[in-house]
């Protein structure tokens, strides 16, 4: 589904991908973990389309096509969503208003017809459900005085929306108490399929007690380092970040 | 352009004075103060850009530009093939009491009104000089002064006619007032002065709306002054709406006088004309009043805006809102000046001010400037301008879920007028507006 080859990526001449490697399948998930500062957000932000990063070589395949030719919004219909870390707030926009736009350009872009207003108030009510979300949050405006866990949990709804063929989710459990935490994870599990895939960024294992990953990636210094399975997370979780860096500093036999 | 180094070089000034001589005289009373406004435009003359209230905005220099004598003395018949154009454009099914103007004069077969006498007095003014001279010389020109202003005077010198309501005591008017001050420039340039006077009784209630538009394509000027008396607790909702094509030129000044626990909501909306000029003047006269006011102007093109407002908070207790916005596209240019003053004993004011701009264009520009004087110690006061561009960080997060450039840029803009745009009371108007400023937007982009 999506094939990273050497993707290097810098903002304002700083390097910060720095050749990144890796190949998701549907039906996979996969956690990228690292130190504050790997990497991690910007690997996100680059697959996502945001313009601040510029990519300096490398390719990114995504469904057979080109996903680094791709506009943000191109991207979005072909079926990559990013879960933010920091939703922002937008004034003025409804989440239900916005949500149904977004939805008809998804739907128009794979040859369906626009869900009249009833089906897409049905559809609405059983995704909340699936996540959990009080129902109030989506006639409020988007992100606008939401709580962080309100915030990331509105995330997570509109992915069950917009139903994406790869969702990216970066740091969705910070700042997540444990409740929290568990309802967005039951949300994503219960999304998962054999025709999807995921990938979870974070920085702390926690969230990998809950959605369980297929394969681990440790995102260091703009390059994966390491991979590994569940194991790996364990092992990063008891051992720190500093075993991750005495590995890297230790000259390659 | 036209560089010229006399202050006065057309003959506008003097076309104008010799208009008014051969005016038809009104009553004694109203004969004297018009007269009198003459004489003080005499001495003021069009205010030059030296005028600290008019530096940003160089009208005086527009209009000598774009008019002639000849247009000072209109002649005018309003054409069937006109008449049916503005038909077509007023709203129907609509519950309303509906006036039309026509380059100065009231049209009646295309005027409505549908609320009971004992509810409403409304009528063109010209009618009330003569039917309702008590009312007339209570409030005639006790708002608006003249001896400030040229276009006041001028206006208060000149207009014949207008719209005239008065709302008698504890009547609640449901169905709102839509006057419509329409030039057409089908048959020649076009300068018009109206003049309105709305008197709210006791405890009544009154929705107006004064909408501004052209036919045709020549230069058209319309100068206006709208004179709002709120007697105790009244409630006077106000909009005005401008919707004027590219060569429309106004200068209008709204007058508003409330006395106790009288609510006054002004909505001025400014999407198209040449150049504009907004005084919206509110005087707050006794404990307990609250004034809101809320401006838009989403421009394009070359189009200027000037929004001049003054709350003056006389007495203690009393609270005001406001919140100017603008879109700013192509070379257009905004300006926004807002004053409070707070009056020594106005203690306990509420006052808030707040002026947001987003800059669609380089080309494009704004000069804002809150001027708050404050006498009295005890008081709440605040103001703010901002000036930008869209955020790209709520772009990118829209068109992450699937939306277009356009259509994030569309939805975002749209959310930024509506703070203003639903302080809009007439539903379908509001519609209007809405879906005007959303085609703008889509077209734009």
């Amino acid at each position: 589904m999506l094939i990273i080859k050497n993707l290097k990526a810098s903002v304002e001449d700083n390097e910060i991908l720095k050749g990144i490697n890796l190949e998701v399948k549907a039906g996979e998930i996969h956690a990228i973990m690292g130190p504050n500062g790997s990497g991690k957000s910007t690997l996100a932000s680059v697959l996502a389309g945001k313009e601040d990063f510029t990519v300096t070589e490398g390719s990114v395949e995504f469904l057979g096509n080109d996903l680094l030719e791709m506009e943000p919004e191109e991207r979005a219909r072909e079926g990559i969503f990013l879960a933010f870390q920091y939703p922002v707030e937008i004034p003025g926009v409804s989440v239900t208003n916005f949500l149904k736009t977004a939805m008809n350009q998804i739907r128009q872009h794979r040859g369906h017809d626009p869900l009249d207003a009833v089906s897409f108030l049905k559809l609405m009510k059983e995704k909340m459900k699936l996540v959990e979300i009080d129902p109030s949050l989506i006639s409020r405006a988007l992100n606008e005085g939401f709580s962080g866990g309100e915030k990331k949990r509105n995330e997570i709804f509109q992915m069950a929306m917009l139903e994406p063929k790869l969702a990216i989710l970066d740091e969705t459990d910070s700042g997540l108490d444990i409740d929290a935490l568990r309802i967005v994870a039951n949300g994503v599990n219960k999304l998962k399929s054999s025709d999807n895939a995921t990938i979870v960024v974070t920085h702390y294992q926690r969230l990998l007690d809950y959605i369980i990953p297929d394969y681990v990636h440790v995102l260091y210094n703009g390059q994966i380092v390491k991979s590994g399975t569940k194991e790996l997370a364990m092992e990063l979780e008891e051992k720190g970040y500093d075993w991750i860096k005495e590995i890297v500093s230790t000259p390659a036999v | 352009m036209q560089i010229t180094s006399t202050p006065h070089t057309s003959g506008l000034k003097e076309a104008f004075l010799r208009h008014f001589e051969k005016l038809p005289r009104s009553s004694e009373a109203v004969q004297l103060i018009r007269q009198e406004a003459m004489n003080r435009f005499e001495q003021l003359g069009l205010p030059t850009s030296k005028n600290e209230e008019y530096r940003y905005t160089p009208i005086s220099r527009a209009l000598e530009k774009n008019f002639s004598a000849d247009e000072a003395t209109p002649a005018y018949l309003l054409s069937q093939e006109s008449k049916e154009t503005i038909r077509q454009q007023l709203p129907k099914n609509l519950p309303a009491n509906i006036l039309v103007f026509v380059n100065g004069q009231w049209i009646e077969d295309l005027s409505s009104i549908v609320t009971p006498s004992e509810n409403l007095v409304i009528k063109p003014f010209s009618q009330a000089l003569s039917e309702n001279p008590d009312l007339i010389e209570a409030y005639f020109s006790r708002q608006a002064d003249f001896r400030q202003d040229a276009f006041v005077a001028l206006n208060t010198a000149l207009a014949e006619e207008g719209l005239f309501v008065y709302v008698p005591l504890g009547k609640v008017v449901e169905e709102p007032i839509l006057a419509y001050f329409i030039t057409d420039t089908t048959q020649g340039k076009v300068m018009t002065q109206a003049r309105n006077l709305y008197i709210a009784g006791e405890n009544s209630q009154l929705t107006v709306v004064e909408s501004f538009s052209s036919l045709g394509s020549l230069p058209a000027y319309q100068n206006v002054v709208t004179e709002v008396v709120l007697a105790q607790h009244a409630t006077v909702h106000y909009q005005k709406l401008q919707t004027d094509g590219g060569q429309a030129y106004h200068t209008g000044t709204t007058q508003v006088l409330q006395t106790a626990q009288s609510l006054f909501n002004a909505t001025t909306i400014s999407l198209a004309g040449a150049m504009i000029r907004n005084n919206l003047n509110i005087a707050l006269d006794a404990e307990h009043c609250e004034a809101h006011m809320y401006g838009l102007y989403a421009l394009d093109r070359k189009t200027h805006v000037d929004n001049h407002t003054i709350v003056d908070h006389r007495q203690p207790n009393c609270f005001s809102n406001e919140l100017y916005k603008g879109i700013m596209d192509d070379q257009s240019r905004g300006v926004f000046n807002g004053k409070i003053y707070v009056r020594p004993g106005a203690q306990k004011t509420n006052a808030f001010q707040s002026n947001k701009n987003i800059l669609l264009t380089d080309e494009a520009s704004v000069d804002t400037k809150p001027q708050l004087e404050i006498w009295a110690d005890d008081v709440k006061c605040s103001h703010g301008a901002t000036t930008g561009q869209i955020d790209p960080e709520q772009l990118f997060y829209l068109r992450t879920r699937g939306l277009s450039m356009k259509q994030a840029r569309a939805l975002l803009l749209k959310a930024f007028a509506s703070d203003v745009i639903q302080h809009i009371k007439v539903e379908p108007l509001k519609e209007q507006i809405g879906q005007m400023i959303v085609t703008r937007l889509e077209k734009d982009m």
